[in-house]
């Protein structure tokens, strides 16, 4: 799936009907004698007023409940009740894993240096947490991705909204963006090694390139799907240029934008695993580099134990977009 | 009072073009002056006309309400008054600005209702430490004011659309131009926001130019009902309600009335039809 379609599959959740969100509520609170008890207006419906479904009920800022204690606790088990429902899969899914894995150990299809079982990974794992290179590599690694995915976000951006705002840039390069954001990002780094030797800058370069398209495509999608009532609202309320841009297309854009950022992160990740196994610096020690010393030594249960660290961590970063994404969406009605 | 011939910038600009002749006359605040208003989308042999010919007099405070069938050109003749577009040829006076309100709430949804209509004040430049304030209170004119901080999907479609007569409102217009914007609502939520509109109308003193389909919904709020027919578009009959407020869209008056203009819409409508 292409950025642009993620990005667009996004904004179809975020640019849906705004209609059918209010019969939520039973009662407009047209039907409430307003606060204050001012005449109630003319030609009300008498029967309507003493509705028993009436606004109390919508009322955000109401009195508690009397009951409220009560369902406090209900609502708290509630909670916990549903975060099982979502992590019982998982955790399974996580059983069978294991299961699977130890099963073709112990069917020795390979010997136990080359494939070793999951306890012998995870003793590992917890042998490498107690060495100074480890964290000296998970936190080079970290850093690097944090910088390269930051100069992405600012490139990606930048670049996003000069080609949404001007038709020439996005004639020169819509479609290139597009190009680079399918280019497989492996294929940069001969020439950012030749360009750069092995160095920070090379690993960098690659991050970035493979993150930023992705990043500017997200915008430029959300830009472009912006529903055209609300630029007409803008124009009525007497917003033209920047300030259209940055009080309504931008915000409008907004849950597009975390759609591609996401993708853009994921990105950054997979180059900066390839950039850390291509270019390997002596001096530094990084997950990819560890990798790479694991598979020339044959210590696979090193190799295993930081695989496995490579995919927790991208699953932690994924997870911390989701959860922004759905928070976004949340404020504006698109999810529950 | 300030005079403005075309308020919106979009109009201002072009207005230096080819197109319509904008005369600059000495209109009051709140009065609409349309005289000869032809608006034609398209240009050679693909060309159409929404408008022909069209004159109108709005007077300052007066509540106009514009019927006709689909297609008859209302909401380009709204588009036009607000300055959203400008008319080919004809010349078309507004005194002071013009709000416009559409048939969907149209609120930003990353906002609350307090900041969607202080989004308005902040456009038209109202100091950042009077907004919130201001804002308030107008909501508080909608009464909405408990819903202040509640998101536009949290709240049902009559009050989205009094949170957009409250940033209507915010807007500080003279003329306030509603492009059927009740047409979303079920029937008793649409009662209720009559009396709403009119209370606020009255309260503002606003000059009110409210385009529907719907007969009685016309007859319930205006001075006067204009009738426009199609093909292409143009007024083809005006008629003063002169009923006593308030009024009752169910009243026995408001149907009789209704009945009668019906009739002649229909007329219009079977005659073009008919061409």
């Amino acid at each position: 799936m292409s950025a642009s379609d993620a990005a667009r599959t996004a904004l179809a959740a975020a640019t849906g009907p705004d209609g059918d969100q209010g019969s939520r509520l039973l009662h407009d609170a047209v039907l409430d004698v307003p606060p204050g008890g001012t005449t109630p207006a003319r030609g009300t419906d008498p029967a309507s007023t003493g509705d028993p479904s009436g606004p109390g009920q919508v009322a955000p800022a109401g009195p508690a409940s009397p009951s409220a204690a009560g369902t406090t606790g209900r609502a708290g088990s509630r909670r916990a009740g549903a975060a099982w429902r979502t992590v019982w899969p998982k955790l399974a899914a996580v059983a069978l894993f294991v299961l699977t894995w130890q099963l073709v150990a112990w069917s020795a299809w390979r010997p136990a240096y080359v494939l070793p079982g999951p306890e012998a990974v995870l003793s590992k794992l917890g042998g490498l947490a107690g060495t100074a290179t480890f964290w000296s590599a998970l936190s080079t690694t970290g850093l690097r991705a944090l910088a390269g995915f930051a100069v992405a976000v600012a490139v990606g951006t930048g670049l996003g909204l000069a080609v949404a705002r001007f038709a020439v840039l996005r004639a020169a390069v819509g479609s290139l963006l597009t190009g680079l954001q399918t280019m497989p990002s492996i294929t940069w780094f001969p020439l950012a090694i030749l360009l750069f030797q092995l160095s920070e800058q090379a690993i960098a370069f690659v991050v970035v390139l493979g993150a930023a398209p992705s990043i500017a495509n997200g915008i430029i999608s959300g830009i472009d799907h912006v529903p055209p009532s609300f630029t007409r609202l803008g124009t009525v309320l007497g917003a033209r240029g920047w300030n259209l841009y940055r009080l309504i297309v931008v915000p409008a854009a907004l849950p597009a934008y975390v759609a591609g950022l996401n993708q853009g992160w994921a990105f950054a990740w997979r180059s900066l695993m390839a950039g850390e196994l291509l270019v390997v610096i002596a001096s530094r020690p990084s997950l990819g580099s560890r990798l790479a010393f694991a598979q020339e030594f044959g210590d696979s249960a090193s190799l295993i134990a930081y695989m496995l660290v490579i995919l927790v961590t991208g699953m932690a970063a994924d997870a911390l977009f989701s959860t922004a994404s759905r928070h976004l969406r949340r404020r504006r009605g698109l999810a529950d | 009072m300030t005079t403005i011939v075309s308020t919106s910038a979009v109009q201002a600009r072009g207005a230096t073009g080819s197109g319509a002749a904008a005369a600059s006359g000495t209109l009051p605040a709140g009065a609409v002056r349309l005289d000869g208003v032809t608006k034609v989308f398209g240009h050679g042999a693909g060309a159409t006309t929404a408008l022909a010919e069209v004159g109108l007099d709005v007077a300052p405070g007066e509540f106009v309400t514009v019927v006709g069938a689909s297609g008859c050109g209302k909401s380009t003749m709204l588009s036009l008054i607000a300055g959203l577009d400008r008319p080919t040829s004809g010349t078309l006076e507004v005194g002071g600005r013009v709000a416009l309100m559409f048939q969907e709430a149209t609120l930003l949804p990353w906002l609350t209702a307090a900041q969607n209509v202080a989004l308005a004040l902040r456009l038209r430049g109202v100091p950042r430490r009077d907004r919130r304030t201001l804002a308030r209170d107008l909501l508080d004119r909608v009464r909405l004011d408990r819903f202040a901080d509640a998101r536009p999907h949290e709240l049902s479609g009559g009050m989205r659309q009094r949170v957009a007569l409250a940033r209507v409102l915010a807007q500080d217009a003279a003329v306030v131009c509603m492009d059927e914007p009740l047409g979303a609502l079920d029937a008793m939520t649409r009662d209720h926001m009559h009396d709403e509109i009119e209370r606020v109308w009255r309260e503002a003193g606003l000059t009110v130019i409210f385009v529907t389909h719907n007969v009685r919904e016309a007859v319930r709020l205006g001075d006067r009902v204009v009738l426009m027919g199609s093909g292409p578009g143009r007024v083809v009959h005006e008629q003063p309600v002169t009923l006593d407020r308030p009024r009752h869209i169910d009243s026995a008056d408001v149907a009789e009335r209704a009945a009668a203009l019906t009739l002649a819409l229909r007329e219009e409508v079977a005659r073009h039809v008919g061409q």
